[in-house]
């Protein structure tokens, strides 16, 4: 165990808790949107796939992370897209689509 | 790593937490997406000065297509396909973890993963256990997944695929997964036991999920969601990135939440679930029971639309027919019309109706239901007594009132929705067949409810007719 995997341990157990905390307050009305939105959050694989893309360090590293990239980039740009399409269609009674936003 | 870019990822941490606090209200949840979207930004500029990247080319181009793909998704998918497109994207989101940890391996087993002074750097146990990690939940949920998405899409049957020792041999292998993953841990350099878990991660996927009948989608794609999300985690443990595993326990957190809520909404523990096989048993019995059981009253189009015009109060319960039917928006001119008379219209959404977490909330914001007119279970139950009409529209367990009454029912003890208290019924049903988990509707056949058959939306379009 180094001293950087116990730091990620503090780092992971927290963000867990503040995730648990934060997420039980979404509203059921709002679990579908919820599901798309943290699916496009956890297309931060993105990040380490383009390291793996483009640090060339072999053929087959290299391939692995075109592919990666391509999954993590479908999720982030089409999962940020299709929750603010969703969110966009619920309204308050008597406002306008989209009133959301305010 | 350069400190401009733990910067980065430190600012992409913050914004994706309060990203996701926005949503814990419709009033401030398109601001939450452009927080996380910011975040992302962020965090892909930090790791694009990254120095260990030689070349943009590859990057480029196959972000570029996959933005193309996710665009075109996000704008085509019509709303009734959403939990086809979540569990195509859990897919997705786990093979990208996977590979990033298989290609990470490889680069240390050929010795070539250097540190700034460019000596070769030895996988130390600890990254070999995260790696492994993300390689196992990442592989187990892409095959998951698209198991998954391969059912709602009816490539594969929907209903429980059952073996004989089938949960003995599930259990079987993924015990053999975990042996592998420790026994890797403690030797990181046997490629072998490598491949060999990523390709038991993949086997157990698509064994895991194919006994699970469509009815229990909701928890499965919820489960899968936190699956992802650990793999996602896991990835930033092995490569030392605090992004990655903020991003990821959120992601693993939302997951874990829905699952709970879905298996409560269904009175069952994740183990049922998993290895229930749903129904199972019952199915048989409830058929014959079906055939000899009270005769049911059928009513007609013109029947139907005189009840709902005829009281001050209609509670509509959606299921998972008015997706498959596509009824939302007819639903909805429904409701227009009888509110115009002056005619109250509410929507009582359980948490399980529907394939996915929310899905009936979608569809109804889709059609342009208000959404102060959706009710929560909780909300809306004591409502349903002084309810005139209780519309059924392609909900059959979740409306269920064996769930509170009989305890030899399958369902027993599940929360389900008081329609059978309203003053009458109305059921719009395709046919006589028992539900999905062939479970007896004792709502059918009470005094109070009359049965209309037909295609959901052809029924509600006849009526939205009678009404106008």
């Amino acid at each position: 165990m180094t001293h950087e995997m116990i730091l990620g341990l503090y780092v992971f157990v927290l963000a867990a808790f503040v995730g648990y905390g934060t997420i039980r307050g979404v509203p059921p009305l709002l679990h579908t949107p919820l599901m798309a939105f943290t699916n496009a959050i956890s297309g931060i694989s993105l990040v380490g796939s383009i390291v793996a893309a483009g640090a060339e360090k072999s053929t087959f590293s290299t391939v692995l992370g075109c592919i990666a990239v391509l999954c993590a980039s479908i999720n982030v740009v089409g999962g940020f897209l299709i929750t603010d399409r969703m969110l966009k269609m619920f309204r308050k009674r008597g406002g306008a689509k989209g009133e959301a936003k305010k | 790593m350069t400190p401009y870019a733990e910067l980065l990822y430190f600012i992409a941490s913050v914004l994706f937490i309060l990203g996701i606090r926005g949503l814990t209200s419709a009033e401030t949840a398109r601001r939450g997406v452009i927080y996380a979207e910011i975040g992302m930004a962020f965090a892909v500029a930090g790791t694009l000065i990254n120095p260990e990247i030689h070349t943009y080319r590859w990057i480029l181009v196959t972000a570029g297509i996959g933005s193309a793909i996710g665009i075109a998704m996000a704008a085509l998918i019509p709303m009734t396909k959403m939990p086809e497109r979540i569990a195509l994207s859990h897919a997705f989101g786990g093979l990208a973890a996977a590979l990033v940890g298989v290609s990470e391996y490889s680069i240390y087993q050929a010795g070539i993963h250097v540190d700034h002074l460019g000596h070769a750097v030895q996988l130390s146990h600890g990254t070999m256990g995260a790696l492994g990690f993300e390689v196992l939940f990442g592989g187990l949920t892409f095959t998951g997944s698209l198991i998954a998405f391969g059912k709602l899409q009816g490539f594969i049957p929907g209903r429980n695929i059952t073996y004989p020792y089938q949960n003995q041999s599930n259990i079987g292998i993924f015990a053999t997964a975990v042996l592998l993953l420790v026994l890797l841990t403690v030797w990181p350099s046997l490629q072998i036991l490598f491949y060999l878990m990523f390709l038991v991660a993949l086997v157990l996927g698509v064994l895991f999920v194919i006994p699970i009948g469509g009815a229990d989608m909701p928890v499965v794609i919820s489960l899968l969601n936190s699956y992802a999300g650990l793999a996602a985690s896991a990835t930033g443990f092995a490569l030392d990135n605090n992004v990655l595993i903020i991003a990821g326990a959120l992601d693993g957190a939302s997951g874990f939440i829905l699952s709970i809520v879905m298996s409560r909404a269904m009175n069952r523990s994740f183990s049922n679930v998993l290895f229930g096989a749903f129904g199972q048993g019952d199915g048989s019995a409830a058929a014959v029971m079906g055939k000899d059981a009270a005769p049911v009253r059928e009513a007609s189009v013109g029947d139907a639309a005189m009840l709902l015009s005829s009281g001050t109060k209609v509670i509509v319960c959606p299921g998972y027919g008015m997706a498959v039917a596509q009824a939302q928006h007819a639903v909805q001119k429904m409701a227009e019309l009888l509110e115009r008379d002056g005619i109250e219209v509410k929507y009582a959404i359980h948490p399980v109706a529907g394939r996915m977490p929310g899905h009936m909330n979608v569809l109804l914001a889709e059609a342009n239901v208000p959404y102060d007119s959706l009710k929560e279970l909780e909300e809306i139950n004591d409502e349903f007594a002084e309810a005139d009409v209780a519309l059924v529209v392609g909900a059959n367990d979740v409306v269920n009132p064996a769930a509170k009454t009989n305890t030899n029912s399958p369902i027993y003890g599940m929360p389900v929705l008081n329609a059978d208290l309203a003053k009458s019924c109305i059921v719009l049903k395709r046919s006589m067949n028992p539900g999905f988990a062939g479970i007896e509707n004792e709502l059918f056949t009470i005094p109070n409810t009359v049965l209309v058959f037909g295609d959901a939306k052809d029924t509600i379009e006849k009526i939205v007719e009678a009404l106008s």
